[in-house]
């Protein structure tokens, strides 16, 4: 029994010194993620991520890799339409906008995107929100604009 | 079975086994739409179905372990369940939720609404009313089951259970919390996910194994005390800072690279120490118990356990690997043989061992349930594979050559089509094993040979 109460006591003394650790890390990695590798989240933006939730999208796309692998990685996808626009953001907005607006595409064979019949507004705040993910300092993830 | 209680477990299994067939279909539908993507397309959008088919299988997963808990507690406790009726009621609640979840993916009634529609984070898409529910019906199972045991008999085995179950009902509630800055909600969402699979889950997981092998083998109670303690302390060392593996590339500071790959490395550790465990337990073991499916099950889930979430998880913890693999299909490979070794395995172990039992039978059907056991591993390895392979030559193509995703998506057609094929023959496998569960039959198949 002497066996049994130490695995028990280095159990419990253990879990809570690793979880102390944590929570400190954690902490520390707030205040970086708020001051440092993430601009201000502006109305907009968070208006724009509650479109993200509210449609789905994560259940099809990944963002930052995380999410379904079904369609493409959208946490860079705001430097993919610029780099395809010139670095014009008024031309890469209106492309990704014209893009949600035009699905599903019905091609026999390609995966289809359903059609969520955003407002005007609605669309520009995604657009926001992808940009705002864009900028976050992912170090250098993911490895190039393929996404 | 010795208490009345624990006849509770057996309506729990009910609901879990109709959900795990729920899931694989679900899975077989969208591994179709892989490869036929117009399939439902405008009926039942893929986003919609891949949600039903995770959440259903986490659900399942629990309703499994709150079921297994309420056979094991009074056998630990000496005790019947502090309140039946409570029991029921919670299960209630969560069918009441389950088929809310299901209505409201399905049709996306409630668009928008923030207490009635759908909440749009992975896995925790629940609607709010569905996860207050869950909040409600989870405390009430911690007041009956923690009742139980402290008025009871308090062994290792029912400690680390409850306090897997604790940590469960804790790191929920961060579903509750979800801060505009993606950043930090992809922080605190691995709170739940990671601190639950890779954490408490694994507490659950340990305790049901120890239960099974005490049971199964007939080795003194306290050599499995001394393992069991062994096993959580391993699985949360490594596994609270391996958390840092989900921290590499989401906005978290570049420490995290170091302390995930470490600490995730370590996260093999347990997994290995299971396989030990459950073999040791056998070979030191002197009961010929009649159920030997149960055994298998046992023994199974600790070996695919340990090459699902132990090897396939090295595979692409290391952050230098993981730059490359981090949301392809290597990712989806992974997660599949985990969750099955780990987690389907024990619940099915659990549920082929206490069936019987609850039943007031002999052990029955073994032999179609050891054929369902290596037909479903079997399709599930296939799976791992096909999808491994996939995501290799996606993090190639993709990855390091820099081609366009859906480009890359269409080169993969081959290992979608054998992924497919092997889900369908999952999908038989799981319908063998329900069959042999819920179907008693008189006669074995094949009859064993009497005992000399």
């Amino acid at each position: 029994m002497q066996t049994k109460s130490a695995a028990r006591n280095i159990f419990f003394g253990g879990t809570i010194f690793f979880f102390v650790v944590f929570v400190g890390l954690v902490a520390h990695s707030y205040s970086y993620i708020v001051n440092t590798s993430t601009q201000p989240v502006t109305e907009s933006v968070a208006r724009g991520k509650l479109v993200w939730e509210q449609n789905a999208c994560i259940n099809c796309h990944t963002i930052l890799g995380e999410g379904a692998y079904y369609a493409p990685e959208l946490g860079n996808v705001w430097k993919r339409y610029m780099e395809n626009n010139d670095n014009d953001p008024k031309a890469a907005r209106e492309a990704i906008i014209t893009w949600i607006k035009s699905m599903p595409t019905g091609v026999e064979g390609r995966r289809q995107m359903p059609q969520f019949n955003l407002t005007d507004q609605q669309l520009n705040d995604l657009v926001d929100f992808f940009e705002w993910t864009s900028k976050i300092n992912t170090q250098n993830w993911p490895p190039n604009i393929a996404g | 079975m010795k208490y009345q209680s624990q006849k509770i477990a057996m309506a729990y299994f009910i609901v879990a086994m109709a959900l795990f067939l729920v899931q694989v279909l679900m899975g077989v539908t969208i591994g179709y739409i892989y490869l036929n993507p117009n399939f439902l397309a405008e009926i039942f959008p893929f986003n919609a179905l891949r949600m039903l088919h995770t959440n259903s299988l986490i659900v399942w997963l629990l309703v499994g372990f709150f079921g297994a808990t309420y056979y094991i507690i009074p056998e630990e406790a000496e005790r019947e369940i502090e309140s039946p009726t409570i029991a029921y009621i919670q299960l209630a609640i969560l069918v009441l939720g389950t088929a809310g979840v299901v209505v409201t993916y399905l049709f996306d009634l409630f668009h928008g609404n923030w207490l009635l529609g759908k909440q749009g984070r992975e896995f925790i898409e629940q609607p709010l009313w569905v996860q207050l529910g869950i909040v409600v019906a989870a405390l009430m199972f911690l007041y009956n089951v923690t009742m139980t045991v402290l008025k009871g008999r308090k062994t290792a085995i029912a400690n680390v259970l409850l306090l897997g179950l604790w940590g469960i009902a804790i790191f929920f509630l961060f579903a509750l919390y979800n801060p505009d800055n993606l950043a930090l909600d992809k922080m605190f969402w691995w709170w739940i996910v990671h601190l639950w699979v890779e954490g408490v889950w694994e507490l659950v997981l340990a305790a049901i194994l120890a239960f099974l092998m005490l049971k199964l083998t007939g080795v003194d109670r306290e050599v499995v005390d001394k393992w069991i303690y062994g096993l959580a302390a391993l699985s949360l060392f490594t596994g609270i800072l391996g958390t840092g593996h989900h921290y590499y590339w989401i906005g978290t500071p570049a420490y995290w690279q170091w302390i995930g790959s470490i600490f995730s490395t370590l996260e093999v550790v347990p997994f290995f120490a299971m396989v030990l465990f459950a073999f040791t337990m056998v070979w030191k073991g002197q009961r010929n118990h009649p159920n030997k499916a149960a055994l298998l099950w046992a023994l199974g889930c600790a070996v695919l356990a340990f090459f699902g979430a132990g090897i396939w998880g090295f595979l692409h913890t290391l952050a230098p690997v993981n730059y490359y693999t981090h949301g392809t299909q290597v990712t989806m490979s992974h997660g599949h043989l985990a969750f099955f070794g780990a987690y389907v395995c024990i619940n099915l172990a659990f549920i082929t061992y206490a069936m019987p039992k609850l039943l007031g039978r002999e052990p029955y059907n073994q032999v179609l349930n050891m054929v369902s056991f290596w037909v479903m591993s079997g399709a599930m390895a296939f799976i791992t594979f096909a999808l491994t392979f996939a995501g290799a030559v996606q993090v190639h193509l993709q990855r390091v050559r820099g081609e366009n995703f859906m480009d890359v998506q269409d080169e993969l057609g081959l290992f979608y089509l054998l992924r497919e094929g092997a889900g369908v023959v999952v999908l038989i496998a799981v319908i063998l094993y329900l069959y042999t569960i819920f179907v008693p039959r008189e006669q074995e198949v094949i009859a064993s040979q009497p005992a000399e």
